[in-house]
C-alpha cells in the first residue's frame, strides 16, 4: 500500500484499478473466496419468505435506532456508567485516538492486543499508538496476517481475503524462519495460535470493536469466531472498546434478530463460535475479566450523514460485508483498489460522505448498478439507489445538500454533453434529424470508440430507425 | 395476474438504443403483440426514458427528457417496453425523479402501467409461444434490471422453455452483470471490459448457438465482445427470437 487509507482516493482510483485488474492472482483469490462465501450464505436462507420477513424486521430495528439516536446514546451512556463502564465521546478519529492513548498513558502499558475493529482502521489507531511507542498486536487471524504483511484490510469481515493459502504460507516462512514450512491451513492456524496465546497472556491492554451496543441494558456485544475477541477483552487488565455511534440498538431483544442475520449474511454461519456480551468490568467477587472497561463512541461524520433523509440509510449498516461479497466490481478489483477503509458497495456510499465527494466521490462510478448488493443487504439499505444519489451529489446536488464536497466532481465538458443530450432528446424534430442522419450515414459511424472498442466492436446504427420502420409499416401513432 | 386480458391497445415505448441500433427488435415486439390481437400504438414523439443521464448523476437533464415522454401516453393503455432496464427506469425511477414536482402524479400514473415486454406477454396475454423452427440450443442472459429491479427474469425463461425445439443451456455465473451499466462502461472502461470479457467466455463455453436476452444493452455489450474476439453465438432479442420461431424461419 503506497500511502494511508482514505487519502487521495479520487486521484489514485484509476491507477489502483488498473493494477488490480492486471494481477491475475488477486482476481483468482477473490473469485475463489467469494464464490465460497456466497454459496454458504445462500444455503443459510433456503426460505425466501423467512429472509424477507427477517430483513424487514432488522431494517426496522436499525431504522428505529437511528431515528432515536440522540436519546438512545444518552441512555446507553447512563446504563454503561451505572454498570461501571467509562464512556468517552470523540468527534473525529484524531480525538478518538487521543482518548485511547490518554487512557493508556502513565499506566505502565507496553503491549496492546487488539480484537478486530474496522472503526480503529478508520481512525488509524494502530499507527497512532505505535508512534507513541506501544507494541500493538492484531489477534484476529486475518488481521494478524495483514499486520505481518504490513497491508491494510481488503475486506471488512475477512481482512486477508486477497491472499491465497500459499501466499500466507510464504509470509509465515519469511516472518518465522524457526517454524518449519507448511501450507496446511490447520498447521498454520496452530502456529499463529501458539504465538498469539503468549501475546494475550502478556498484553497490558486490549482494544476491540463493538457489533451492537444495547442502550436498555448497557451491554456491548461482540461477534467473533476465534476467541480472540474474548481474550482481548478479558485477559488484559484494561479493555477499551471503540465503535461508531450508529451501532447502538434500543433493546436487548433487538439483538437476536440482528445477530441471526449478521452471521448468516457475513460468513454463511447460523451462529458464530463466540458471541460476547460485555456488561461491566470485573466485579469484586469475580476471578477474571478486566479491571476497567472503556467505550469510545466515535462520530466522525456520522451525525452529518444522519441529517439526510435518504442517505441516512447508510448508517443502518451492520458491517456484514454481504454487499461486498456479491459485488461484480469488488470481485475483480479487490478491496485495496478502493483506497478506503470500507470497500465495495457500502464503501462507495459511506466513504464519499465520510471523506467528502472531493476526496472519494469517484468510488460511486465503479458500479454498474446491477443491484446485487441491495438484494442481499440484511437491513435493506437501497445501495444502488444511494450510489446513484452519490453520483448526483458529485455533479448536480440539490441546493440544500448537506453532503460534504457536493458538486466537486462537476466538470464543464460533461455538463455540456448532458445539456446537448437533453436538448436533442427533448426535441422530436432534432431527435428525428439526428436518427435520420445517423442511419443514412451509418457507414461513416466510427469503428473506434475509445475504451469501448478495446474490448468490443463498435455498434453500428441500423439502416432505418424504429421510428422510420414503424411509420413505413403504418403502425398506429395515436 | 390475468390471462384473460381485456387490453385492446398498448403503447410501445421503443427505447433510444433499439430505435437507432436494433430497430428489428422493436418491430418484432410490435408484430408479436399485433399477432396476439393487440392494437399497438407507437407514439412518434418518444425518444428516451432519461436513464443515461439519471444514472450519471445529471438528474435535471434526465427529468427534462423524461418529462417529454410523459406526453406520449395520454390514454390509460399499458406501456410495453422491450427492455427491462428502460422499463425499470420508467416504473421505479420516474416517480422518484418527479417527486415533489408538478408532474409527479402523471409520472406515478404512467409508471403503474409500464410493463417489460416478456412480463406483458406472460402476465397479461398468457402468451403461448409457437415453435415452427429447427432444433437449436440457446443461452439466456437476463439483464440485471430484469433479474433484480423488475424481478421479471423468469418470464423469458418461461417463454423460451415453451419452445419445443429449443434447448436451453446455462452459462457459469449466469446472474452476474455483463458489465454494461450504461455510462459505467465509459467511466470505468477497464472494469467493464474485464466483466464483459469473462461474461462472453462463460457464454461461449456453453456451446449455445444463440444468446437471447430481453435487453439490447446487454446484447450490444456481449455481442460486441464476441465480435471483437472473433467467436461467439449470434445475439438476438427475445422478441425477434419468438417471432422467428413462430414463423419457422
Amino acid at each position: 500500500m503506497d500511502h494511508k487509507l482514505g487519502e487521495e482516493v479520487n486521484s489514485r482510483f484509476g491507477k489502483r484499478i488498473g493494477e488490480a485488474l492486471a494481477d491475475p492472482q488477486i482476481r483468482r483469490n477473490f473469485r475463489n473466496a467469494l464464490d465460497g462465501v456466497m454459496a454458504k450464505r445462500a444455503e443459510q436462507f433456503p426460505d425466501p419468505d423467512e429472509l424477507w420477513q427477517l430483513r424487514n424486521l432488522d431494517k426496522a430495528i436499525r431504522a428505529n435506532s437511528l431515528h432515536k439516536l440522540p436519546q438512545l446514546l444518552e441512555q446507553l451512556e447512563q446504563q454503561l456508567t451505572d454498570n461501571g463502564i467509562q464512556v468517552h465521546w470523540a468527534v473525529d478519529g484524531e480525538e478518538a485516538n487521543k482518548i485511547v492513548s490518554d487512557i493508556l498513558d502513565g499506566r505502565g502499558v507496553k503491549k496492546i492486543i487488539k480484537g478486530k475493529s474496522m472503526v480503529t482502521e478508520e481512525t488509524g489507531l494502530n499507527h497512532h499508538l505505535e508512534q507513541l511507542g506501544y507494541e500493538v498486536i492484531e489477534s484476529d487471524l486475518g488481521e494478524y496476517i495483514i499486520q505481518l504483511a504490513e497491508e491494510p484490510p481488503s475486506h471488512i469481515v475477512a481482512p486477508a481475503i486477497h491472499k491465497s493459502r500459499l501466499e500466507i504460507a510464504d509470509l509465515f516462512a519469511e516472518k518465522f524462519p524457526d517454524i518449519p514450512y507448511t501450507d496446511d491451513v490447520d498447521e498454520m492456524t496452530h502456529s499463529a495460535r501458539l504465538i498469539l496465546r503468549k501475546e494475550f497472556a502478556s498484553a497490558d491492554a486490549g482494544i476491540s470493536g463493538v457489533n451492537f451496543a444495547v442502550a436498555e441494558t448497557g451491554t456491548l456485544c461482540l461477534v467473533e469466531n476465534e476467541g480472540n475477541g474474548r481474550l482481548s477483552t478479558t485477559a488484559p487488565p484494561i479493555h477499551i472498546a471503540v465503535t461508531g455511534i450508529e451501532k447502538v440498538v434500543e433493546k436487548l431483544s433487538d439483538v437476536p434478530p440482528l445477530l441471526s442475520i449478521l452471521t448468516r449474511s457475513a460468513t454463511g454461519q447460523p451462529i458464530t463460535t463466540y458471541f460476547n456480551m460485555i456488561s461491566s468490568p470485573r466485579k469484586e467477587h469475580e476471578l477474571d475479566g478486566p479491571e476497567e472497561v472503556h467505550l469510545v463512541l466515535l462520530d466522525n461524520g456520522r451525525s452529518a450523514i444522519r441529517e439526510d433523509d435518504e442517505l441516512d440509510a447508510t448508517l443502518r449498516c451492520i458491517r456484514c460485508g454481504a454487499c461486498i461479497n456479491h459485488c461484480p466490481v469488488y470481485v475483480r478489483v479487490g478491496g485495496h483498489a478502493y483506497g478506503t477503509v470500507y470497500p465495495g458497495p457500502i464503501g462507495s456510499v459511506l466513504e464519499p460522505q465520510r471523506l467528502g465527494i472531493h476526496e472519494a466521490g469517484k468510488l460511486a462510478t465503479a458500479c454498474s448498478l446491477c443491484g446485487r448488493c441491495g438484494e442481499v443487504c440484511p437491513v435493506k439499505i437501497p445501495l444502488p439507489q444511494l450510489i446513484n444519489r452519490i453520483r448526483a451529489e458529485s455533479n448536480e446536488a440539490a441546493s440544500d445538500s448537506t453532503v460534504r464536497g457536493h458538486n466537486s466532481l462537476r466538470n464543464q465538458k460533461e455538463v455540456l454533453t448532458w445539456k446537448l443530450w437533453s436538448a436533442l432528446y427533448c426535441s422530436p424534430l432534432l431527435y428525428g434529424l439526428f436518427t435520420r442522419t445517423a442511419t443514412v450515414l451509418r457507414v461513416l459511424a466510427p469503428s473506434k470508440l475509445g475504451a469501448w472498442t478495446r474490448y468490443r466492436k463498435a455498434p453500428k446504427p441500423a439502416a432505418r430507425s424504429l421510428h422510420a420502420m414503424a411509420a413505413r409499416k403504418g403502425v398506429d401513432h395515436e | 395476474m390475468s390471462n384473460q386480458t381485456t387490453d385492446t391497445h398498448v403503447y410501445l415505448f421503443g427505447t433510444c438504443l433499439i430505435d437507432l441500433l436494433y430497430p428489428d427488435a422493436g418491430m418484432a415486439s410490435i408484430e408479436l403483440l399485433q399477432n396476439a390481437g393487440i392494437q399497438v400504438i407507437f407514439p412518434p414523439a418518444q425518444s428516451c426514458c432519461g436513464q443515461p443521464a439519471f444514472n450519471s448523476g445529471f438528474r435535471s437533464e434526465a427529468r427534462e427528457v423524461a418529462r417529454k415522454q410523459l406526453d406520449c401516453f395520454p390514454k390509460s393503455y399499458p406501456v410495453v417496453v422491450p427492455s427491462a432496464s428502460c422499463a425499470g427506469m420508467m416504473k421505479h425511477h420516474w416517480p422518484e425523479l418527479f417527486e415533489g414536482n408538478r408532474d409527479e402524479e402523471r409520472a406515478y400514473e404512467i409508471a403503474s402501467r409500464v410493463y417489460e415486454l416478456t412480463e406483458y406477454l406472460v402476465d397479461r396475454l398468457d402468451y403461448q409461444p409457437v415453435d415452427k423452427g429447427e432444433s437449436t440450443t440457446v443461452a439466456i442472459h437476463s439483464s440485471c434490471s430484469a433479474l433484480r429491479e423488475m424481478g421479471v427474469a423468469d418470464r423469458i425463461e418461461k417463454l423460451v422453455g415453451g419452445l419445443q425445439q429449443v434447448t436451453c443451456v446455462e452459462q457459469a455465473y449466469k446472474s452476474e452483470c455483463c458489465g454494461f451499466g450504461g455510462t459505467f462502461a465509459v467511466k470505468q472502461p477497464e472494469i467493464s471490459g474485464a466483466m464483459v470479457t469473462e461474461k462472453a467466455a462463460s457464454i461461449r463455453d456453453t456451446g449455445a448457438e444463440r444468446l437471447i436476452s430481453q435487453d439490447c444493452g446487454c446484447l450490444m455489450n456481449i455481442g460486441g465482445a464476441f465480435e471483437k474476439q472473433g467467436e461467439g453465438p449470434e445475439c438476438q432479442h427475445i422478441a425477434e427470437f419468438l417471432l422467428e420461431r413462430s414463423n419457422g424461419s
